[in-house]
């Protein structure tokens, strides 16, 4: 079993990313060049945070167009799992791997917080070691993380379940005032129909050791592992 | 020849930028704005080896493929042969 962590000019979570996955859940991960034309031996790829190419024109637009990404979409239509934090998030949907679109969060401000989100669906590589309503602390660092589509994906995502995470308030209700960014149906995290793609805004990397303030973020990494540990007994 | 290429939000989604410099032109006491939508426009310029239709298609592939986001954005091209 072995992570991949892509790296593309701009990417800043990169490490973090790495070292949770090293260090923290203890599992071979190895970086993945954004000029690579394949993600080699990966068995799950993870796109970080961070402003890829600067984030001009808009946030992702110009890093789905980078040679890596058509690895990715590749490694993704095989059934690989593919996860996009923050950034990672804003390509994927730029790639067309995941629906919709972030835009410049409603009031304007970047926002850098701890928030909460509740889970939302564990049936998927992502979340499965997680209980339905769970509410796990996780901060948010982004300018661009106002999830939009149009009406008819947003009723396919509710009927398909595959809103993965809400912000929500500390109990787990969906207030307003929980809603940093705007987000329609206060989504932080989505994934595709075969559920092996998987963006979020929040950074579970930036939560995963007490001593940062909050573990909470390790179980979407823990799951993640569980998966291709299953996936490489069965195979 | 150069080519002119408006880049605007759809209709259907919410523009807090031009929300905000709605209110703010107001607040400073211009009259008659009824709204504001804030938008991209870029200039392009292309060299002499296409004509001005294989320009113009050129230009909406680029449009649509990469200026703009068509889920949440639309776009316009005009080309400007005199310049």
């Amino acid at each position: 079993m072995k992570f991949g962590v892509v790296m593309f000019p701009g990417s800043n979570c990169d490490h973090d990313t790495y070292h949770v996955i090293s260090k923290v859940i203890g599992q071979p991960v190895d970086f993945i060049w954004h000029r690579q034309n394949t993600v080699a031996d990966c068995d799950a790829v993870i796109l970080p945070g961070g402003f890829s190419y600067g984030d001009y024109l808009r946030t992702g637009a110009i890093a789905r167009f980078s040679p890596v990404m058509g690895a990715v979409k590749e490694f993704a239509s095989r059934g690989g799992l593919v996860m996009g934090i923050c950034n990672g998030f804003q390509i994927l949907c730029e790639a067309g791997l995941l629906p919709g679109a972030l835009l410049r969060n409603q009031n304007l401000r970047f926002i850098c917080d701890h928030v909460n989100i509740r889970i939302e669906a564990t049936d998927t590589p992502f979340t499965n070691r997680c209980q339905r309503g769970q509410v796990l602390s996780v901060p948010i660092a982004h300018g661009d993380g106002n999830y939009f589509c149009d009406v008819e994906t947003l009723a396919e995502l509710q009927s398909e379940n595959r809103i993965i995470f809400r912000y929500s308030d500390a109990d787990g209700d969906f207030t307003t005032d929980a809603n940093p960014n705007g987000s329609l149906d206060n989504i932080a995290g989505i994934c595709n129909r075969e559920r092996n793609v998987m963006g979020m805004m929040p950074h579970p990397e930036r939560a995963s050791e007490q001593l940062l303030g909050s573990a909470d973020g390790r179980i979407i990494f823990y799951s993640l592992a569980d998966t291709l540990a299953e996936l490489a007994k069965a195979s | 020849m150069k080519a002119k290429i408006y880049v605007t939000l759809k209709p259907s989604v919410l523009d807090p930028q031009g929300k905000a410099i709605h209110h703010a032109v107001e607040t400073i006491g211009y009259r008659g704005i009824d709204d504001v939508r804030q938008g991209k426009y870029f200039v392009v310029t292309v060299d002499g080896s296409l004509s001005p239709e294989e320009a113009r298609a050129e230009i909406e592939r680029m449009a649509r493929d990469v200026l703009a986001n068509p889920i949440i954005e639309d776009f316009h091209v005009e080309l400007d042969s005199d310049s």
